[in-house]
């Protein structure tokens, strides 16, 4: 009686030692397998990403590790939102690589000195993933989607992230832009269709996974995502078809190093841009961004021929940059106290944050 | 629920029980000092920066964050759905522990093990669990994400064990006596409970209800699985506050924040009330 | 406690006795039997064993393997070390905080008890943004902590201070009550005995709140184990391999399509959250004596 009163007083202390201890007896060697003999001491690297890649960072990461150079490295990642992201760098949290979705989460950090000024004068220009804006339908499209201007008739539920906290969501919105104001399109003829898209918006989940998830989870009709997404959720069997729109965006995401990281952190980034990286990233669902990269893409609509290239295909330049765009449509409370365009159209349709 | 009732001094301990009670003693004040600051680091400094920083675009700031369309909405329907939850566990939770202290029978133990699961379980476990069962997957051919009966349900599942933990330990105290004169004078069941039982549990089934609403009203994890998100549809105001923090608004996130701060103080403050009345009853 | 003082007409029979004290006659009681029964299966019973099946319904290798991943352990190292300090800090100052409120007089006692059970009823989200404002970089006390070198938002710190914040009241509520009915007599008579004030607390008043002590630890163990909101928030996710916690964990996967990953760490802790259970089911008669 007395035993079996006193054992149990330690029990829960006990439990979470014994959690404790499974978790150290793990182990967190580098490689497994490697065939080559890697140099240099044992480091960490600490990459924080937007949500949408992970599948392909694994990969190459796992690559890399087969190296010489990146034989002794540990991974410690972290995925999100980009926007989440870049200001959680900038409030402190730990990064040696960073990948963002768009240019504006990576200059901000820039701007605060985290990441050199340099970082995109680089072979790519800084790019590292390349995709296009896509529309993903149920299997089978029984809503019978074909474009954007079937996104705003009446009783089709569109699901897209959320533009404050998701790249995703403002690729989304200026790929829209560009389909509305097209041959000789006014600010107000994309007003009027950004308008009528947020009102059968009716999800804005936080970040481009986060709305991929809620899709396949039965979440509206159409949700607007990168292509590498839609490929990315078919290669897990997610019930889904795809679409390239007639007029579509091409999106390029950075990536950097930030000032003071390990020295491996630019071997890693000039590993992510060169054609083994690539390779990696397309089996994935990403277009290269350099040439002469070639992959099966499963998943894809056609596993051999990947990527068919838009009717019309415009990029962030066609549309003065993304300093300047950031300001005109995704501004909040900007120094005049005006909103950007879209700011004021989720006002107003009541589907902003504030 | 920490109930800090007076305690009687014993007859013969009356003169050293004088001399604790005319104020702290050294080591006591110590221990004061160093538990206020514990308690201040951990939770009310906190907490205060989230009321002042709900301020920092003015009252004007502040209710256009709490009058805008989603937040309102959101509100609303956090609110509602906890009321119309609290109310089916006050009728359930009596019964449950009506059943626990009255009743007997095997697997009782298990039985009432089961019913606090959902109080240890983490809340995004029970998120999976809810949607492993309501979700497009469901084996029942229930579907219930991104409904509002999912989100109740949800918050069922969480609340299960604070009326029925609040009720069984009055139950077991309760003198029968009553009852049986009751019944040996020809009083049904059905009215000995309710002018007899039913009186003698009423503080305590409040308290379980105001505990219950507290939880319901700030559930964050089991939902964000089930529940969709979706803007004036499903989306709570645990939900919304994260969304806003993500959107870089602090400031309203901490705006939404103080409604829920003052909703889970008042549950607090009537919490404390309905004690001191159940203390004085017995 | 409302006494009906009626005429005694006469004795109850021993039937009618018999029938109130069980709660009433046959199929009556048999229904509400059934009903509470039923409803806490459907309620609560069946989804937690599904999720059971679902993790072992490609049989115990994946699950192996899914487990052992080095994120995976690392999840669990992390969420251990967390809990494990939060609880034992959560412990001595519960204990410390209970005797107070019991023992001593002071102006606010009252107050300070409401305060002390605040965490209770604050919703997660609402505690991690709590601690952001305060520790994170723009935060009150954390632009001097990060001068110090000493980051609390994004790093384990601050997963500490979320899971001290939400299971803070636990050892209080569960100690208080049972040092209010234990008096202070055996206590005062061990000062008159010549006992110092801390061979007073270690051999007279641990002792006799120690079943109550151990129900607080073992609930404020589970509680912090399974905190997810407030870590979310604090953590942003978590970075895999260092910050994140299991429950993070948990969502992440399930988010990335990786259900299996998700359903087996979710089944570690429910286990662990029922071993809890079980062991406050074993301690909880002697706690109530």
């Amino acid at each position: 009686m007395n035993f079996r009163r006193s054992a149990l007083l330690p029990i829960g202390l006990a439990v979470s030692l014994l959690v404790a201890a499974c978790g150290s007896s793990s182990s967190n060697s580098s490689s497994s397998g490697a065939s080559i003999k890697p140099t240099g001491a044992p480091s960490t690297i600490s990459a924080v990403l937007f949500s949408t890649p992970q599948a392909a960072y694994d990969a190459t990461e796992a690559q890399w590790k087969k190296t010489a150079v990146g034989g002794n490295v540990t991974f410690q990642s972290s995925y999100g939102a980009s926007g989440d992201q870049s200001r959680a760098v900038d409030a402190g949290k730990k990064a040696d690589y960073v990948g963002f979705s768009l240019e504006t989460d990576m200059t901000r950090l820039v701007k605060d000195g985290k990441v050199a000024a340099s970082w995109n004068t680089g072979p790519t220009k800084g790019i590292v993933s390349r995709s296009v804006v896509v529309l993903v339908v149920r299997k089978g499209n029984p809503k019978h989607i074909t474009g954007w201007a079937d996104l705003i008739k009446p009783g089709v539920q569109v699901v897209t992230p959320d533009p404050g906290s998701s790249g995703s969501a403002r690729w989304n919105i200026l790929a829209a832009w560009a389909y509305a104001t097209q041959n000789g399109g006014t600010d107000a003829d994309g007003k009027a269709y950004l308008t009528k898209l947020f009102k059968n918006t009716v999800a804005l989940p936080d970040s481009g996974r986060d709305a991929t998830t809620a899709f396949t989870g039965g979440t509206g009709d159409v949700l607007i995502s990168y292509e590498n997404e839609a490929i990315f959720a078919r290669q897990n069997n997610a019930p889904i078809d795809y679409l390239i729109p007639d007029i579509t965006i091409q999106i390029d995401n950075p990536g950097a190093v930030t000032v003071g990281s390990t020295p491996k952190a630019k071997d890693f980034l000039n590993f992510v841009i060169s054609k083994a990286g690539q390779t990696e990233f397309m089996k994935k669902g990403f277009r290269p961004v350099i040439p002469g990269v070639s992959a099966k893409v499963t998943g894809a609509n056609d596993p051999s021929k990947p990527f068919p290239k838009p009717k019309t295909l415009i990029t962030i330049a066609d549309l003065g940059g993304w300093s300047s765009a950031a300001s005109k449509f995704f501004a909040q409370k900007a120094k005049d106290g005006t909103d950007g365009i879209v700011t004021t159209i989720e006002n107003s349709t009541g589907k902003g944050s504030s | 629920m920490v109930v800090v009732t007076p305690t009687a001094p014993a007859v013969g301990s009356r003169r050293r029980h004088d001399r604790e009670s005319g104020g702290l003693r050294r080591g006591s004040a110590v221990g004061l000092g160093l538990s206020l600051i514990w308690l201040s680091l951990i939770v009310l400094i906190p907490l205060a920066a989230v009321a002042v920083k709900s301020s920092d675009n003015g009252w004007s700031g502040f209710w256009t964050t709490l009058s805008s369309p989603e937040v309102a909405a959101a509100l609303r329907l956090t609110i509602g759905e906890a009321l119309v939850v609290t109310v089916v566990n006050v009728v359930m939770g009596t019964l449950i522990a009506w059943v626990l202290v009255r009743d007997d029978f095997p697997g009782k133990t298990i039985f009432e093990l089961v019913i606090d699961v959902p109080f240890a379980l983490p809340t995004i476990v029970a998120g999976l669990v809810l949607l492993s069962m309501y979700g497009p997957q469901s084996p029942v051919g229930l579907h219930l994400a991104n409904t509002r009966v999912g989100i109740f349900v949800a918050l069922l599942f969480v609340t299960v064990p604070f009326v029925v933990r609040s009720v069984e330990p009055v139950l077991i105290e309760l003198d029968r006596d009553a009852e049986e004169a009751a019944a040996s004078l020809g009083a049904g069941r059905l009215t000995v409970f309710r002018r007899i039982v039913l009186p003698n549990l009423l503080p305590a089934i409040a308290a379980g209800a105001a505990l219950s609403f507290a939880r319901a009203v700030s559930e964050y994890g089991s939902l964000v699985l089930l529940s969709g998100n979706l803007p004036f549809k499903t989306q709570v105001a645990s939900v919304k506050i994260l969304s806003l923090i993500e959107s870089d608004n602090p400031g309203g996130a901490a705006a939404v924040a103080t409604v829920l701060l003052v909703v889970a103080i008042v549950t607090l403050i009537a919490i404390d009330l309905l004690q001191r009345w159940a203390a004085r009853r017995a | 406690m409302v006494r009906a003082e009626p005429p005694v007409t006469s004795r109850p029979t021993a039937r009618q006795l018999r029938l109130v004290r069980r709660g009433g006659q046959g199929p009556g009681r048999l229904v509400m039997r059934y009903l509470v029964v039923a409803y806490v299966g459907v309620l609560v019973l069946v989804p937690v064993l599904l999720v059971g099946w679902h993790t072992f319904e490609h049989g115990l290798s994946p699950v192996w393997h899914a487990l052992t991943d080095p994120d995976v352990e690392h999840a669990f190292e992390i969420t251990g070390i967390a809990s494990a300090i939060s609880v034992v800090l959560n412990l001595v100052f519960g204990v410390g905080v209970s005797l107070l409120l019991v023992r001593s007089r002071f102006f606010g006692r009252r107050l300070l008890s409401l305060l002390i059970d605040l965490p209770l009823s604050v919703s997660p989200v609402v505690a991690g943004l709590a601690l952001i404002l305060v520790y994170g970089s723009n935060g009150w006390f954390g632009t001097t902590l990060e001068g110090w070198g000493f980051q609390v938002i994004y790093a384990l710190p601050g997963i500490v201070l979320a899971t001290m914040f939400v299971s803070l009241p636990l050892v209080v509520r569960e100690v208080v009550p049972v040092l209010e009915e234990v008096g202070i007599e055996q206590e005062q008579a061990a000062t008159t005995l010549g006992a110092t004030g801390r061979q007073t607390f270690l051999r007279i008043t641990l002792p006799s709140i120690k079943w109550a002590v151990a129900y607080g630890v073992v609930l404020a163990l589970a509680r912090a184990l399974g905190e997810f909101g407030a870590v979310k928030v604090v953590t942003a996710g978590g970075v895999a391999g260092s910050t994140q916690t299991v429950t993070s964990l948990v969502e992440q996967r399930y988010g990335n399509f990786d259900q299996l990953t998700a359903y087996a760490a979710s089944f570690v802790l429910a286990a662990i959250a029922v071993l809890c259970l079980v062991v406050i089911t074993i301690i909880r008669p002697k706690e109530r004596r």
